[in-house]
């Protein structure tokens, strides 16, 4: 039954898979190294947040993008580009002071990302209404 | 040159085994599959970074597959979408819950191995 549904889904793994690559060699190519470079991963975190934020949002709003796009750049590249492993090996590996410090500026970071994610569709939307409407 | 290789079928494979533990899952309405990748994706990564020394390994398994099957903009998402529909007390265990459990995860791997 779950196997029939997931063969199904082939079409669905392989977009995923394409984005997977895409997402982890963009992190590798910023820098992010587990437990030697903090900031480049806050910055992945927090970029990806924001940005799978514009892809969730709008999907919401007026789903411009197809399925497939999505599974593309969002399960696939998005999801992949930040990472929580390397985020919680950094914190593991890092001194007890910095690493609260770094806990709470990438939370912020994220959740900020995808609350200003969502203004920027907001805004988006209706600036087009009106335009529209005029 | 194959340090985009190892990244690229550890990024990939990441991504799908992440697809296919949202599937396995299904719809809740607590997160309960981004929780599970990003505790077991920590483990994981801690069996790496404590027990292998192989630089190859470490960006296929760590950067390539840890990294791509853990994900920090879903649990962003899934969190401000909690707080936001008024479960603010699973927003607060989900991201509490995340970083407790993977910090433990991550821990775990160095009780075994390191």
């Amino acid at each position: 039954m779950l196997w029939r549904r997931l063969l199904g889904d082939w079409d669905a793994i392989v977009l995923v898979a394409v984005g997977g690559i895409l997402g982890a060699n963009l992190r590798h190519a910023a820098g992010v190294v587990t437990g030697e470079t903090l900031v480049p991963t806050l910055a992945a975190n927090a970029v990806g947040s924001f940005a799978l934020g514009l892809l969730l949002f709008d999907a919401r709003a007026d789903d411009v993008l197809t399925k497939r796009l999505r599974y593309v750049f969002g399960t696939g590249l998005l999801a992949s580009f930040t990472t929580y492993s390397t985020f919680v090996a950094d914190i593991a590996l890092t001194a007890p002071v910095l690493a609260v410090v770094y806990v709470g500026a990438s939370y912020a970071a994220g959740f900020g990302g995808v609350l200003a994610s969502r203004r920027v569709v907001v805004a988006t939307a209706t600036a087009a209404i009106e335009e529209s409407e005029r | 040159m194959i340090e985009p290789v190892l990244v690229s079928v550890g990024g990939g494979l990441g991504a799908v085994c992440r697809y296919l533990v949202g599937q396995f899952v299904g719809e809740r309405r607590f997160p309960w599959a981004t929780l599970v990748v990003n505790v077991v994706g920590s483990f994981l990564l801690g069996l790496v970074v404590f027990g292998v020394s192989d630089s190859e390994i470490a960006l296929l398994v760590g950067t390539g597959f840890c990294g791509a099957f853990t994900t920090f903009s879903s649990f962003s998402f899934q969190t401000v979408g909690l707080w936001e529909r008024g479960d603010k007390t699973h927003a607060l265990l989900n991201a509490a819950g995340n970083l407790a459990v993977s910090l433990a995860g991550f821990a775990g791997a160095w009780v075994l191995v390191g």
